[in-house]
C-alpha cells in the first residue's frame, strides 16, 4: 500500500506545531520538554467553542495544522481519527454525577462524551460531510488508524485525514491509566502527488517480533511509550529528516507496521 | 430473532437496570447478570464482554469462526467491531466504591480490559483466538454497521483475507441517564414512525458476521454490495432536519453497488422513535426512494442498540433476504401522517433480493449498508 503525505499536523511537550517541532525531530534542536498547549478553535462558532472538550481542542488543532500545510480543502477531505483515551474529562465527569444521589447529568456533557465527539466536532467545524471514523486499539490505536486511513487512500483513491490524539485523564482515572501528557498527530494522506507531498508512505504488515523503532533521544522516547498516539513518533521523526527510511512502528502484539518513508 | 420479528413480538419491558430510577423501557438481557466470561478470560469480565460472549455462543458462529481459522489461519483474520459504551458500567460501579480519603477505584478495578473501547476488541479476538489486524469503531450508534465497511476495505486491500465484524452494546446509566437528560427516552416501548411516538427505548445486544472474499461463493451467499458513510457538520445531537447526511449515505451506498434506487426491495431504518430522527430520515428516505419502497424500522422489538444497531439490524436485513419477509413495525400502532415512505405496520411475505440498512449516530455519523444474495 502506498501513499503521498501531503501535510502534517503535531502538538505535545516542547512540540509545539509540526512547523516548530520538525527542526527538534530532525536533530537541529535540542528537545525541552513544556506543557502542550492546546488553544480553543477558531473553527468552531463562539458557542460550540465554549463546549468543546480538551481532546477534541487537541484534535481539531492538529488536524487543522496538516490541512493548513497541505493546503487541502478539509470540507472535502474525508478523516479518520483515533485515540486511546477518548473524553477522558467527561467520562469522569458524568461517572461522579452518576455515582452521586442527585444522576442529573448534562445533556451537552452526554453528547460531549462519546469517542466520535472530535469526529462531530472536525464535522461542525469544517463543514465537511465526507465520511469520518474513529478507532480505538488501546496502545495500539496510532497503528490502527494508519492502517485505515492508508487502506481508505488505496481503496478509495480519495484523501484522507489521520488524526490520532490523546489526552491523560484526570484522577481517578489517571491512576488506573496513566498517560504521560497531551499528544495529537495528523497526517493527510493522498493517492496522488500534489505540489505539496513531501513524502510517500509505503505500508507492510511485520510479525510481533519485530522490534519497533525507537526514538533516539530518551525523553522523546519516553513520550514514545508513554502516550499511544505517540507512538507515532518514529515516523514524524523519518519525516523531520527528509531521509529514506524503513521505520518499524508498534501496533498489536503479533502484528507491527513497516512504513517504508520515501522523501519527495 | 426471526421468530419473534415474524410474532412481532417486543423485547422491551419497564426498566428495572440495576438502580437506574428513569421512567422508561429497556431492552434487557437479563441472563448478563449471573454469566461468567471464560476463566482464562476473567480479567475481561463486564456486562457488555459477557454479552459478546453470549452472542458469540449463539447459532454455532464460534464454532464457524474455529473452522474459517482453519482455513484462512488466525493471522488472515481481521476483527473490526462496533461499540459505543463498551464496559463502562465497570467504572460506574467502580466510581460508588473510591476509597473515601484518596478518591482512588478499588484496587479491582481495571480500566483496560473493561472501560476502554477496545476492551470488546481484544476480548472477542483471544475468545476466538485471532491475531489478523483489528481495532474497534467507536462513532456512536453507527459503529457497528461502519465496521463492514473496514473489513470490505482491508479485504480488498489484501491486509487480511476474512473478517470477524460485529458490534456489542450493554446497559450503562450514562446512556440511560444521558438520553433521558436529552428527552429522548420514551416513557413507554418506543413507537418508531408512529404519530404519538416520544422517543427511545436503549435495549442492549450484539451481534458478529464473518466476512470472506466474494470470489469463492455460492449461489445463495449473503453479499455486502454497497457501503455509504457520511457526517452531517450539522449538531451533536440533533439529526440534520432534511436528512442531508442521512441521504448522502444511501446515495453513496447505492453508487458503490452500482444499483438504482429501484433496485432496492427493503429498507431497514434506523427509525429510532424519536420525533426529529424518524422525520429527517423519512425526508431522505422519500428523496432517495420515493413513497413505494417498503421499509420499517426494527428497534420497537429490540430496542435501540446503540453501538450494536448497524450489525443486528444489517443480520435483520439479511433474514428479510433469505426468508423472503419484511417486519412490520412492532409497537407502532397509527403511522404518522406527515412521514410520507412506505411503512410496513404489518410483516409481509415478498422477494427481497436486495436491502438497504440505515445506521446513525451522535456526531452525525451516518452509515448505509446495501446486501444482496449471490445468483
Amino acid at each position: 500500500m502506498r501513499v503521498f503525505v501531503e501535510g502534517v499536523g503535531l502538538l505535545g511537550p516542547g512540540l509545539q506545531g509540526w512547523k516548530a517541532a520538525r527542526r527538534i525531530l530532525a536533530g537541529e534542536e535540542p528537545f525541552r520538554s513544556a506543557s502542550t498547549i492546546i488553544a480553543a478553535s477558531e473553527l468552531l462558532p463562539p458557542a460550540e467553542r465554549r463546549r468543546t472538550p480538551v481532546p477534541v481542542k487537541l484534535a481539531l488543532a492538529v488536524g487543522q495544522e496538516a490541512f493548513e500545510n497541505a493546503g487541502r480543502d478539509a470540507a472535502s477531505t474525508a478523516t479518520v481519527f483515533t485515540s486511546s483515551s477518548g473524553e477522558g474529562e467527561t467520562l469522569h465527569q458524568m461517572c461522579e454525577t452518576l455515582a452521586s444521589e442527585e444522576r442529573e447529568v448534562s445533556p451537552t456533557r452526554f453528547h460531549n462524551s462519546v469517542h466520535n465527539a472530535a469526529a462531530g466536532y472536525w464535522s461542525i467545524a469544517t463543514r465537511s460531510r465526507e465520511a469520518s471514523t474513529s478507532l480505538c486499539a488501546y496502545d495500539a490505536s496510532f497503528g490502527a488508524g494508519l492502517i485505515e486511513a492508508m487502506t481508505q487512500v488505496v481503496s478509495l483513491r480519495k484523501a484522507v485525514a489521520l488524526i490520532a490524539y490523546d489526552q491523560p485523564y484526570p484522577e481517578p482515572l489517571h491512576s488506573a491509566r496513566p498517560l504521560l501528557a497531551s499528544f495529537g498527530a495528523a497526517l493527510v494522506l493522498t493517492p496522488e502527488a500534489s505540489g505539496r507531498t513531501s513524502a510517500t508512505f509505503e505500508l507492510e504488515l511485520l510479525p510481533g517480533e519485530e522490534k519497533p523503532a525507537r526514538m533516539s533521544d530518551s525523553a522523546l522516547e519516553e513520550l514514545r511509550l508513554g502516550i499511544p498516539a505517540a507512538r507515532a513518533l518514529p515516523l514524524l521523526e523519518a519525516l523531520a529528516r527528509k531521509t529514506q527510511s524503513d521505520v518499524v512502528l508498534d501496533f498489536l502484539t503479533e502484528t507491527r507496521l513497516r512504513v517504508s518513508v520515501n522523501p519527495c | 430473532m426471526l421468530r419473534a420479528l415474524r410474532e412481532k413480538r417486543s423485547g422491551l419491558a419497564p426498566c428495572g437496570f440495576e438502580t437506574a430510577r428513569i421512567d422508561t423501557y429497556v431492552g434487557m438481557v437479563p441472563a448478563l447478570d449471573d454469566l461468567r466470561v471464560r476463566p482464562d478470560l476473567q480479567d475481561y469480565d463486564c456486562r457488555n464482554n459477557r454479552l459478546a460472549q453470549l452472542c458469540l455462543e449463539q447459532d454455532g458462529f464460534a464454532r464457524e469462526i474455529a473452522a474459517a481459522r482453519d482455513r484462512y489461519g488466525a493471522g488472515r483474520i481481521g476483527l473490526y467491531l462496533g461499540t459505543s459504551t463498551s464496559g463502562l458500567h465497570t467504572t460506574e460501579l467502580a466510581y460508588r466504591r473510591r476509597d473515601p480519603k484518596t478518591g482512588a477505584l478499588p484496587a479491582d478495578y481495571r480500566y483496560a480490559k473493561t472501560q476502554n473501547a477496545y476492551s470488546l476488541g481484544e476480548f472477542v479476538r483471544c475468545y476466538l483466538g485471532l491475531s489478523g489486524p483489528g481495532f474497534v469503531v467507536s462513532s456512536a450508534c453507527s459503529s457497528s454497521a461502519k465496521v463492514l465497511g473496514n473489513a470490505a476495505r482491508m479485504i480488498a486491500a489484501g491486509v487480511c483475507d476474512a473478517a470477524v465484524v460485529g458490534g456489542v452494546d450493554s446497559l450503562c446509566l450514562m446512556t440511560l441517564y444521558g438520553f433521558h437528560s436529552l428527552g429522548l427516552t420514551s416513557a413507554g416501548p418506543c413507537r418508531p414512525y408512529d404519530v404519538d411516538r416520544d422517543g427511545i427505548s436503549i435495549g442492549e445486544g450484539g451481534g458478529f458476521a464473518l466476512i470472506e472474499r466474494a470470489d469463492r461463493v455460492e449461489p445463495g451467499a449473503i453479499l455486502l454490495l454497497g457501503v455509504g458513510e457520511s457526517s452531517d457538520a450539522y449538531h451533536m445531537s440533533t439529526p440534520h432536519p432534511e436528512g442531508l447526511g442521512a441521504r448522502m449515505a444511501m446515495q453513496q451506498a447505492l453508487d458503490s453497488a452500482g444499483l438504482d434506487p429501484s433496485d432496492i426491495d427493503y429498507v431497514n431504518l434506523h427509525g429510532t422513535a424519536t420525533k426529529s430522527n424518524d422525520a429527517s430520515e423519512d425526508k431522505a428516505v422519500f428523496e432517495v426512494f420515493g413513497g413505494q419502497t417498503p421499509c420499517s424500522s426494527t428497534k420497537g422489538a429490540t430496542g435501540h442498540l446503540l453501538g450494536a444497531a448497524g450489525i443486528t439490524e444489517a443480520i435483520v436485513s439479511i433474514l428479510a433476504i433469505e426468508h423472503g419477509f419484511l417486519p412490520g413495525s412492532a409497537n407502532t400502532r397509527s403511522v404518522d401522517p406527515a412521514l410520507k415512505s412506505n411503512y410496513l405496520l404489518e410483516n409481509k411475505q415478498a422477494k427481497v433480493s436486495r436491502a438497504l440498512s440505515n445506521s446513525f449516530g451522535f456526531g452525525g455519523s451516518n452509515c448505509s449498508l446495501v446486501l444482496g444474495v449471490a445468483q
